[in-house]
């Protein structure tokens, strides 16, 4: 499977994505923000970090770069989008996922493992995954989704809601959302579900001596599903 | 204006200083002249107080590749890799300005490291507040570490350690200081000398502006009650363009145009360019009017003197100019020829085509002024006499909870929550443990790294103070497996024009020169803090040192939690009992008198490489070092990581349960031993004549000691972790 991770100017988790698809046995490229195509590729990531100094608003100048148009033609014509952190953040700036992060309502930074349950499995993310419950870490300020009441009710309806902070057991309550996110939602889907935008990071957890190893079905399942 | 010895005075600079100028340059300065001198000889940059003390240094080693006086040290790690590192302090412009005078110290110690060519792979930083009552504390506290994680976390280098300290003597002066170490091939190391005449030197980063003139001189001298209006003399960063200037310098690197590189830091313009023309035994002539500036009509006084962050100076070879230029514009960084090499070993500045200075380069550096500072020497503290008898009205398990609930030991991961610790995808000890631990990416290698000060034991007598903080390095990085290789010192003391300042300074370099000597455990790099003082009164004697070590094989890593019901727990090292400068002491007793526990270094050589032949050996799997709290507190963190109880024997001989357990003495571990490992365990301990006690056994799910304490681990859990987030939300 070809992947492409977008590097933009502040990008910190590039390598990271790069070092986790290649794990696995994605054929990656890495893609220079002011380029104005991308290779042909079967998935495409927006990596983590602060893109463009997270001015103006997390994610907002990276929706008007260069290369971001050819990430949208992408998109609508159905390929596999995945914003991870700030690429999540940028997505949302980008119109091609519903609503906004908004900061920690802590006001604080967070890093930390966190649980995600995973809502929906017909889709070419989640597709015969093994695990409900998944062990992953989130590292950001500004994580705290919210949507209009209209937005929400269509992210419902159309199983549009990927994955949701939770507990070990997977109960989905206040103490398990770590950043004050409506409906404890930590990723969501686009209508097609070929765009998947979520806070929480796979790249982090793809080996038993990092903070733990779900991440590693996350790309796993990817492939299993591309074949 | 005309340079008068008042002028030179409200520069920071001498009377005295003040004459020698005139006599070196056998006239008066101009004030963009006066500016380089009160630039160059201040404290910061000059190092006049701490220079004859720093030169007795233990900086060589088998390992060591960079001693101090570059950029940063750096230290071979085998198979062409080497870990450039430093720490470096940020602490007047953090007590001023907490979030930027922190950020920017961060900021400013990882240009130290990529100066060199490494890429940062971890950040740690040693922080020291007031009394937690002080009403500044908890502001100070939430902007430093705001500060820190601002910087670092947009950055993407994971801080993987840390310490915080409360103490009163910080009440008016915080510390704030920042390590970072970086990843190099050993053959593509870069330097700060100049070489070759004729040489482009370029500037690259941000633009200069109007912040931070006088940063240096400020961070050379005490506070008073104005310090709100030495808010300007703080710099303001931007990670988002170290991170491109991070990026860009690099790229840059791996090719063969760059013949010296030096970050601009304190006292910017100024200490770069005299530095590697100093280096270099060459002369430089900058064209201030070629320097991008951020704000309109900047002289050349301002020019020179601006701390603006996010920039470097660069002597390149000559033709490579386009080819540079061209990555600087990638990542859309200023670039700028603004002068070149020459043999005049001066520095000449031009501006508007007028020469606005000229000053011989050896004037500057070398002539700078060195101080022999008369010290007072500190005598050990006559050991105290405790009534036993009033320790029996004491519960231990009420003792345990109380310690554990200190300022000083509690968890403190409300604070490193905010700082990614994983970014890099090669953090594999968070903060938290005894060291952070980071893999050499795609290697089987890991480096460790912790930080460590005592001032406790240093303000009561300095010279086993120093040697303490290199032992508790030392241990730190033992405890998790790896082998010590290096260590980094910023020394951060009051006024050093005191001689009871001066000589605890004096006294804890000597410390620290003994101890490292002795464990062949040498100081690469470094920086001094004088004048930690506000309004006469100084802080303690806090010299922090950060220790580097290396795991050949990161699957050998160690880490504190307890791992399997029934595994022996041996406590490594003699324990007498000291409880003088306790925390025992001053937290139940309310003493704060008597010496610091004494440091033998020949036990902390001997049973810290008998822990670490047990961990090569796989015989052991978990430790942790024994410091502040002793026996018990040491315990409890273990059994609270690990989520696991321990029924604590009934020891032998024991002639003072309190003394045993919350006594700090030295050269001590504690180790968990699965059953099958314990004879071989007990051979290699006979071997190397090692004291140890049969402390107990990893058991159930609370800390048991006959009937005297029965303490469920949520309680203990309860003590440790919570006071922190509680003190910080109330």
């Amino acid at each position: 499977m070809r992947s492409s991770v977008i590097i933009f100017p502040g990008s910190n988790c590039d390598r990271d994505m790069d070092v986790a698809l290649k794990k696995f046995g994605f054929k990656n490229q890495m893609v220079w923000h002011n380029d104005q195509s991308i290779p042909k590729s079967d998935l495409i990531v927006l990596p983590g970090g602060f893109s463009y100094g997270d001015y103006l608003r997390c994610g907002s100048i990276a929706s008007k770069s260069k290369i971001i148009k050819s990430v949208i033609d992408f998109a609508n014509s159905g390929g596999l989008v995945l914003g991870i952190c700030n690429g999540f953040q940028i997505l949302t700036e980008t119109g091609l996922l519903n609503g906004i992060l908004q900061q920690n309502k802590f006001l604080n930074f967070i890093c930390s493992n966190v649980y995600v349950k995973v809502k929906d499995k017909q889709n070419k993310y989640f597709k015969d995954l093994k695990k409900d419950v998944l062990e992953l870490h989130i590292a950001h300020n500004e994580g705290n989704y919210f949507c209009s009441e209209d937005e929400l009710k269509l992210l419902e309806d159309n199983n549009q809601i990927a994955v949701t902070y939770c507990g070990k057991d997977g109960t989905e309550n206040e103490t398990s959302n770590p950043n004050g996110a409506i409906k404890n939602i930590a990723g969501i889907f686009n209508k097609n579900k070929n765009v998947l935008g979520m806070m929480p990071h796979p790249e982090r957890m793809i080996d038993k001596y990092l903070s733990g190893e779900d991440g590693s079905l996350f790309f796993k399942n990817i492939l299993d599903n591309f074949k | 204006m005309e340079v008068t010895e008042a002028v030179a005075i409200d520069h920071g600079l001498k009377k005295e200083e003040f004459s020698k100028i005139c006599e070196l340059l056998k006239r008066t300065p101009n004030l963009t002249e006066l500016a380089i001198f009160s630039a160059m000889w201040n404290e910061h940059c000059s190092y006049k107080s701490s220079r004859k003390h720093l030169k007795k240094m233990h900086t060589k080693g088998k390992q060591v590749i960079q001693g101090p006086g570059e950029n940063a040290g750096v230290i071979d790690i085998g198979d062409d890799d080497a870990i450039v590192f430093k720490i470096e302090s940020h602490n007047h412009p953090s007590f001023i300005e907490p979030y930027q005078g922190a950020a920017t110290g961060v900021g400013g110690i990882m240009r130290d490291v990529f100066t060199m060519g490494a890429r940062p792979i971890a950040n740690l930083n040693s922080i020291h507040f007031g009394s937690p009552q002080h009403k500044k504390t908890r502001n100070l506290l939430r902007g430093v570490v705001k500060g820190i994680g601002g910087y670092g976390n947009c950055i993407g280098v994971p801080t993987i350690a840390g310490q915080t300290t409360f103490d009163e003597s910080y009440n008016g002066n915080i510390l704030v200081n920042a390590m970072t170490l970086g990843l190099v091939n050993k053959n593509k190391i870069f330097y700060s000398k100049a070489a070759g005449l004729d040489k482009p030197v370029i500037y690259v980063g941000s633009k200069t502006g109007r912040d931070g003139i006088h940063g240096a001189s400020m961070a050379s001298a005490t506070f008073d009650d104005k310090i709100e209006e030495k808010k300007p003399t703080v710099q303001v960063g931007d990670p988002f363009t170290e991170k491109l200037l991070l990026e860009a310098c690099l790229e840059l690197m791996a090719d063969n145009s760059i013949i010296a590189i030096q970050d601009m830091g304190a006292a910017g313009l100024t200490s770069s360019s005299v530095e590697m023309a100093s280096k270099g035994n060459l002369g430089i002539e900058l064209n201030l009017s070629e320097v991008p500036c951020r704000e309109e009509k900047m002289t050349p006084y301002e020019i020179m003197l601006s701390e603006s962050q996010e920039r470097m100076l660069i002597v390149l070879e000559k033709g490579k100019e386009e080819h540079a230029k061209k990555i600087f514009d990638k990542w859309n960084l200023d670039f700028a020829v603004i002068g070149k090499t020459t043999n005049s070993k001066k520095i000449e500045l031009v501006f508007d085509n007028k020469k606005v200075a000229e000053i011989p380069i050896d004037l500057l550096a070398e002539n700078a002024p060195i101080y022999d500072r008369p010290w007072k020497k500190t005598k050990l503290p006559q050991k105290l006499k405790f009534d036993k008898d009033e320790f029996k009205s004491l519960k231990l398990s009420d003792c345990l909870k109380k310690i554990l609930s200190n300022s000083n030991i509690s968890d403190k991961k409300w604070i490193w929550d905010q700082y990614d610790h994983t970014v890099m995808g090669d953090t594999i000890q968070k903060p938290g443990g005894d060291a952070g631990v980071v893999r050499v990416h795609g290697t089987n290698k890991a480096v460790a790294a912790s930080v460590d000060s005592s001032a406790l034991y240093c303000f009561s007598h300095p010279l086993t103070g120093g040697k303490q903080i290199v032992c508790e390095s030392y241990r730190n990085l033992i405890s998790v497996g790896a082998k010590p290789i290096a260590i980094t010192n910023c020394l951060n003391f009051g006024n050093p024009e005191k001689e009871k300042n001066m000589g605890e300074f004096v006294e804890c370099v000597e410390g620290i020169i003994e101890a490292s000597k002795y464990l062949d455990f040498p100081v690469v790099s470094g920086n001094v803090s004088f004048y930690n003082e506000t309004k006469d009164k100084g802080i303690k004697p806090t010299p922090t040192i950060g220790g580097v070590g290396l795991i050949s094989d990161y699957q050998q890593m160690l880490t504190m939690d307890f791992k399997t019901e029934g595994n022996l727990v041996y406590v490594i090292g003699k324990t007498d009992g000291h409880l003088d400068q306790s925390i025992f002491a001053r937290e139940l007793l309310n003493e704060k008198k008597g010496p610091p526990p004494t440091v033998n270094l020949f036990n902390e050589k001997n049973i810290g490489e008998t822990v670490l032949d047990l961990s090569r050996k796989n015989l052991i799997v978990s430790c942790h070092d024994v410091s502040l709290g002793g026996i018990l507190t040491a315990v409890s963190k273990m059994c609270i990581k690990g989520k696991k109880g321990i029924k604590i024997n009934t020891l032998k001989g024991l002639t003072n349960k309190y003394e045993y357990f919350f006594g700090e003495d030295q050269a001590r571990y504690i180790i968990e031993i699965p059953k099958a490992s314990l004879m071989k365990v007990n051979d290699i301990l006979n071997k190397y004549s090692v004291h140890f006690d049969e402390l107990g056994t990893v058991n159930g799910q609370s800390i048991e000691y006959k009937d005297d304490i029965n303490l469920p681990i949520e309680e203990l859990e309860d003590a440790h972790k919570y006071w922190l987030k509680k003190y910080m939300d109330s």
